[in-house]
């Protein structure tokens, strides 16, 4: 897709070993020379602050990888036409890891050891994001991960954060929903992947706190074309709601095809349910589905005291402008508020050391982004709690707030 | 599943009586749920057969033709009618189906199996990486032909949404179609003869580059009739080939390779097994069960549950 190029360096590491060391010494020299040569003639022009990405831009999680990748790029185009920060711009290098966490380990590799880059934004997913989480700490790069899992988080890894809200506090969301319904026996159905067990486990984990039973609990390939049979499993334990965490195009045909065999109870969906587009695969069946989700889908019906409502709209407005007219959904959210975390960090810190903005980003309060308002610490690399989730309806083929 | 009550005999019969009407009424739509997988996995496993009727080859890309009949009806659909959408859904992936094989297979004189699947899965990436670029990728779905998405017919417990029923009379036509061709016409018959020997065919004055071409384009056909039939169901996505093409040739295996009327019946037991599957144990193992009694089938019959073994000596594979 819209991968940019990744500039290729070529430095004196590349000589082979078995050269003489003499001629190791003029190189060095002579690059040293040139190097000198070079920057006392741009002395002037700062250079470049060059951050990478990692997003699954193609593959299974392109519908989170793309939306990232698109706002990024949207966000350092209009960093930099604005002069940049510090006075100096931004070189973004987007690296397309198709959702494959052998491919982000050596991205991440790559964009620390050789591209030397001063931060990383992503992964796009909970597998990816787990795997590099030990380079990150070992190269002592920060890494502003777009997943969702807590487990990024949780422990603290000095280097590591992550902007999406955590999947534990929509798991506590749709109890306390629930609650106020009444509801007490339950149906999970959760997509095979890695999004999907994370949900699981915290609603397993989470359901006792809440007086809620799991009366029947499976799951489904995220492949799948038809989940009639799945459903009608669910259908015979007798439940009075269902949870279908998934955020994968399968959770729409659940949906569907529970509504379909007569299923007539409340469905919960993830906060993967995000996305108009399931919406409008479901059509009439997704009616009355709920979620918690974060403000973004219900920018224009927020009231006009919300702090976050402002940049909400501004955000959805340049998206679709900068996309030709695509909706933006939840996920580029993401990438949004990691790259503003960043860009904020760098300029409370005054300077692009490492350990300084990592500090930075460490205190920031009350800083307004597209998930919630962040509120990190030393001891919470998230800085969101579930108050950064809306319950979301969906009505007329829309997205609403859940009127209580 | 019957559940046995902890109660005495005369004190619950009526609401064992019941519990027995449920479980029958839970067996139907465990029933009904095989039978839309089956035909699903039916309607993609008969365009391979085509192509490896015709040339012993088996087209790795037909999951492909699948998404594009879906993706461009969804396109299309925008601009005029459902019918006329699918229809030109039907017509384009036609000649993209007869512009591959004029473009990549033609040429080849001889090729090897290994070769064939090499290119065809060659192009099923091809294919996808480009409905990637035009398509973006997200998932779409063209509307239900008859209702919405929660209509269903309902018989006591048992709901079948009308789509399924729309699939399944396609689909019954669509090889009743075949059979006739093949058998009846002149021009399927010349298709026969190249499968069946090539040399000989063409000592009879048969064109057999022009049949090849015929098989890519009636497969690409009837994958992309298919595309558009399920896509309500399944919806459709850049990269929604791939799945259904490895379900679609596991059922054409199953069947035994080139017969199409197996295709079906193999199609619906691999889909009823899945969907039973699911009755007793986590759903989470639908697909190690069907591996599993696929392979167990396949060292019994390796050449498929409805295949010739004879017949199956005389191919390459």
């Amino acid at each position: 897709m819209r991968e940019p190029a990744s500039p290729v360096s070529i430095g004196s590491h590349d000589y082979e070993r078995k050269e003489e060391k003499m001629r190791k010494y003029i190189g060095v020299v002579l690059g040293a020379l040139i190097a000198s040569l070079i920057s006392g003639a741009f002395a002037r022009a700062a250079e470049p602050i060059r951050i990478g990405a990692i997003f699954a831009v193609t593959g299974p999680a392109s519908f989170l990888g793309a939306p990232e990748a698109k706002t990024l790029e949207m966000l350092v185009a209009e960093t930099n036409r604005k002069g940049g920060v510090l006075g100096r711009k931004i070189d973004l290098i987007i690296k397309d890891s198709g959702a494959s966490p052998e491919k982000a380990v050596s991205f991440a590799k790559q964009l620390i050891e050789e591209d030397k880059v001063f931060a990383i934004i992503g992964p796009s997913t909970s597998g990816e994001t787990m795997k590099i989480k030990g380079i990150a700490e070992q190269g002592k790069t920060i890494l502003l991960s777009c997943a969702a899992a807590e487990e990024i988080v949780n422990p603290v890894a000095k280097w590591v954060f992550k902007t999406p809200q955590k999947d534990s506090d929509a798991v506590i969301k749709i109890f306390q929903e629930m609650k106020r319904m009444k509801i007490s026996r339950i149906g999970v159905l959760s997509g095979n992947d890695g999004f999907g067990n994370a949900g699981k486990g915290q609603i397993e984990k989470l359901a006792p706190q809440y007086g809620i039973t799991i009366a029947a609990n499976e799951v489904y390939d995220a492949k799948a074309s038809d989940l009639t049979a799945e459903v009608t499993k669910i259908k015979a334990a007798d439940v009075q709601a269902i949870i279908n965490w998934s955020v994968v195009p399968a959770q729409a045909i659940v949906i569907k095809n529970a509504r379909q065999i007569g299923i007539k109870v409340p469905i919960f969906q993830s906060h993967g349910f995000g996305n108009i587009k399931y919406v409008q695969a479901a059509g009439a069946a997704a009616e009355g589905v709920m979620f918690p989700a974060g403000r973004l889908l219900v920018a224009d019906v927020l009231p006009k005291s919300n702090p976050q409502r402002e940049l909400l709209i501004r955000y959805k407005k340049n998206y679709m402008s900068f996309c030709s007219g695509e909706e933006c959904s939840t996920f580029g959210g993401h990438a949004y508020d990691a790259y503003t975390i960043l860009l904020k960090a760098i300029g409370q810190a005054k300077s692009t050391d490492k350990e300084a903005v990592r500090t930075a980003i460490e205190h920031l309060k009350g800083f307004v982004g597209t998930g919630g308002i962040f509120n990190f610490s030393p001891t919470d690399h998230n800085g969101l709690n579930v108050d950064a989730f809306e319950m979301l309806t969906v009505k007329n083929g829309k997205f609403a707030l859940l009127k209580k | 599943m019957l559940r046995s009550g902890a109660c005495a005999r005369s004190a619950c019969s009526r609401s064992l009586h019941e519990e027995r009407t449920k479980d029958l009424e839970f067996f139907f739509q465990y029933l009904v749920a095989g039978i839309t997988y089956g035909t699903i996995y039916a309607i993609v496993a008969i365009g391979f057969n085509i192509i490896y009727n015709a040339t012993g080859i088996i087209n790795f890309a037909q999951g492909e033709f699948v998404m594009l009949g879906g993706m461009t009806a969804v396109t299309l659909h925008r601009f005029m009618p459902l019918p006329a959408a699918i229809l030109g859904a039907v017509v384009l992936t036609t000649i993209v189906g007869a512009i591959i094989e004029i473009a990549f297979i033609r040429w080849l004189r001889r090729p090897s199996v290994l070769r064939m699947i090499v290119i065809t899965i060659a192009l099923s990436i091809l294919i996808r990486e480009t409905a990637l670029h035009i398509w973006g990728e997200s998932v779409r779905s063209l509307p239900y032909f008859t209702g919405s998405s929660m209509t269903s017919f309902q018989w006591g417990g048992v709901y079948v949404s009308p789509q399924i029923l729309w699939v399944i009379g396609i689909g019954v036509f669509v090889v009743a179609a075949l059979g006739a061709f093949f058998n009846l016409t002149m021009l399927g018959r010349q298709m026969r003869a190249c499968s069946a020997n090539r040399d000989a065919a063409r000592l009879c004055g048969i064109n057999a580059g022009n049949m090849v071409t015929l098989s890519f384009m009636i497969s690409a056909a009837i994958g992309a009739l298919g595309g558009c039939i399920i896509c309500p169901i399944t919806y459709v996505q850049y990269d929604s080939g791939t799945p259904l093409a490895i379900k679609g040739f596991t059922v054409a295996i199953l069947g035994g390779l080139g017969n199409s009327t197996a295709a079906v019946g193999a199609g619906m037991i691999l889909g009823i097994l899945e969907s039973f599957s699911i009755w007793v144990l986590p759903a989470a193992y639908k697909e190690v069960i069907a591996i599993s009694i696929l392979l167990l089938i396949l060292f019994v019959r390796p050449s498929g549950i409805f295949g010739s073994a004879e017949a199956a000596r005389l191919k390459d594979f």
